[in-house]
């Protein structure tokens, strides 16, 4: 059974240093809340795996969370470059980060994979392109039957997933819809799991085939209304695309960048000191 | 702005406008369009909007039958999501939608092509010491091989239109001729490179890249020396037509109402 509890102490207990840790979302639902709890708690040498990571991957990377990075698309969605994640790979700061490179059919495929208790994914792709020539871990076998070559990739084997949702029951069951990405595999890839929802409530009325994952297949769900914030979640939020132009110019800088995680994250308590003190700055921008 | 962008002003549109109407008059009403987000998604979005209402989209994110009233900014936009017949799940998307041979155009940006048509969107630069990171592969591997076809729209530059890619993303013609068959790619790969100053199309048997398509107002050396290999020019090249005002009208308002929604216009496009 998931256990409901504050974020702050699903991350103490849950997330590890060291530890490989999928924080899930195809631009809606984004964990937000939860990167700024690992970030805060000063988790390191972590594994990140995310079809796209986004700001709050750069953000973690740029705090020096991470030590690897496992992806297929990494950028800023209809602004530009992560400045922090190029700043690693380019120039090996805070530090070298290493680097795992797939497409996204091969990432969606290995979560599959994972979720399945499958050692490894196994797919048409790759064909043509360079990226198995600097990704050891893309390979390609022969089909037992048809001696057809595909492509065979390590599963996803998470040690903890994170992901947000819209809501959860006093179980701890939880519901999400809107755009799903991979979430739901990628949750039960994990051998660990923490959930963010935006409200707790007595019944989900979720349909028969809605996106649903029970309870007794999490390991805690943490009320954080707004978490995926500036991510959106469908049916209580809109995506705040200003702040993702806004952070283009935070990120260029290393100082500035600096700066403005100790403000924003390091020294506010939780997501919602955060958002406190983020609309204090955007009034001082104006 | 470009050399293009001033001599075609002098008409009542844009370089980027004509780009995209080319790129949108390809996609037949009814096709089935596997999207990237930017220019193809702005095209794709024009083409529903004026002669192909019955058109496709389909998003890596996971709708199915989008029919965004303004332009998403990203691939996973709420708008997406809302109108869409159906949202399945990213992994669905990439395996029965596309592996399961379900998608008849591919349309693809790229920050570079080869004259090959094949796409780089990794690395400029060594991989293991680049001179700029890119964002990466994303779905286009699987999508430039598993489409029936591809359409790769870009803006032409020397930067952009390289002899040799530093790093092959996804498969075009690979080294030409039938190297594309031979390694087993099932799609036909890219028929039609659009881009701010024509129109690029395979050669039948090299398969490299010839200028087939320009856009009014614009030199055939304009197009030569945006273009960092020797641009073999068709004997039959094409003016493209100039796009009717209903046409501009709907991507002009397109832009408008996404600028209003977000207060931005949807990606470069």
């Amino acid at each position: 059974m998931a256990k409901i509890t504050p974020l702050r102490e699903a991350v103490a207990s849950l997330v590890q240093d060291g530890d490989t840790v999928a924080l899930e979302g195809f631009t809606h639902l984004i964990p937000h809340a939860a990167g700024h709890e690992i970030i805060r708690q000063g988790r390191r040498g972590l594994t990140l795996v995310r079809m796209t990571p986004d700001l709050i991957y750069d953000q973690m990377i740029g705090m020096g969370c991470a030590a690897k990075l496992i992806f297929s698309w990494g950028g800023n969605p209809g602004v530009g470059s992560l400045h922090r994640f190029r700043d690693a790979v380019e120039q090996g700061w805070p530090h070298r980060l290493e680097i795992e490179e797939h497409s996204h059919a091969g990432m969606a495929n290995a979560y599959v994979a994972g979720a399945s208790n499958l050692p490894f994914a196994l797919l048409r792709g790759y064909t043509g392109s360079d990226l198995p020539k600097v990704n050891p871990n893309i390979r390609f076998v022969e089909c037992p039957f048809t001696a057809e070559k595909l492509a065979a990739i390590p599963a996803v084997r998470p040690d903890v997933t994170v992901i947000h949702a819209q809501k959860a029951d006093r179980r701890g069951n939880v519901l999400l819809w809107g755009i799903l990405g991979v979430q739901k595999e990628a949750v039960l890839a994990a051998k660990r799991s923490i959930v963010t929802v935006e409200e707790i409530v007595d019944d989900l009325e979720a349909p028969p085939n809605a996106c649903v994952l029970p309870s007794w297949a999490l390991s805690a769900v943490c009320p954080v209304p707004g978490g995926a914030y500036p991510s959106y979640a469908q049916g209580y939020s809109e995506r705040d695309n200003r702040f993702y132009k806004a952070w283009d110019p935070i990120a260029r800088s290393r100082d500035d960048f600096r700066a403005w995680m100790q403000r924003h994250v390091l020294d506010t308590d939780d997501f919602a000191g955060f958002r406190r003190v983020l609309a204090e700055s955007m009034k001082e921008a104006v | 702005m470009s050399a293009a962008e001033t001599t075609t002003s002098t008409l009542d549109f844009t370089a980027t406008e004509i780009m995209t109407v080319a790129a949108s008059r390809l996609l037949k009403d009814g096709t089935v369009c596997f999207v990237g987000i930017g220019l193809p998604s702005t095209a794709a979005n024009l083409a529903r909007l004026t002669h192909a209402p019955e058109v496709v989209l389909i998003y890596e994110s996971g709708p199915i039958g989008a029919k965004p009233t303004v332009l998403p900014l990203s691939i996973g936009d709420g708008d997406l999501a809302l109108t869409a017949d159906t949202v399945v799940g990213t992994p669905e998307i990439f395996r029965y939608w596309l592996q399961g041979g379900r998608i008849d155009v591919g349309f693809l940006g790229a920050a570079q092509v080869d004259h090959f048509a094949n796409i780089n969107t990794t690395v400029i630069g060594p991989y293991d010491a680049p001179k700029v990171r890119l964002p990466g592969a994303g779905g286009a591997p699987e999508i430039a091989s598993q489409a029936k076809e591809v359409f790769i729209v870009l803006k032409h530059s020397p930067k952009a239109f390289v002899a040799k890619l530093p790093f092959v993303t996804s498969a075009g013609y690979l080294d030409g001729g039938d190297a594309r068959a031979r390694a087993g790619i099932p799609g036909a790969g890219p028929t039609a490179v659009i881009t701010d100053l024509g129109i690029l199309t395979p050669d039948p048997v090299t398969k490299e890249l010839t200028l087939t398509g320009i856009h009014p107002g614009v030199t055939v050396e304009q197009v030569k020396a945006a273009t960092g290999w020797d641009l073999r020019i068709s004997p039959d090249l094409k003016t493209t037509e100039i796009p009717d005002a209903e046409t501009l009208t709907a991507l002009r308002d397109l832009h408008a109402r996404t600028a209003a929604a977000h207060g931005q216009t949807g990606g470069e496009g």
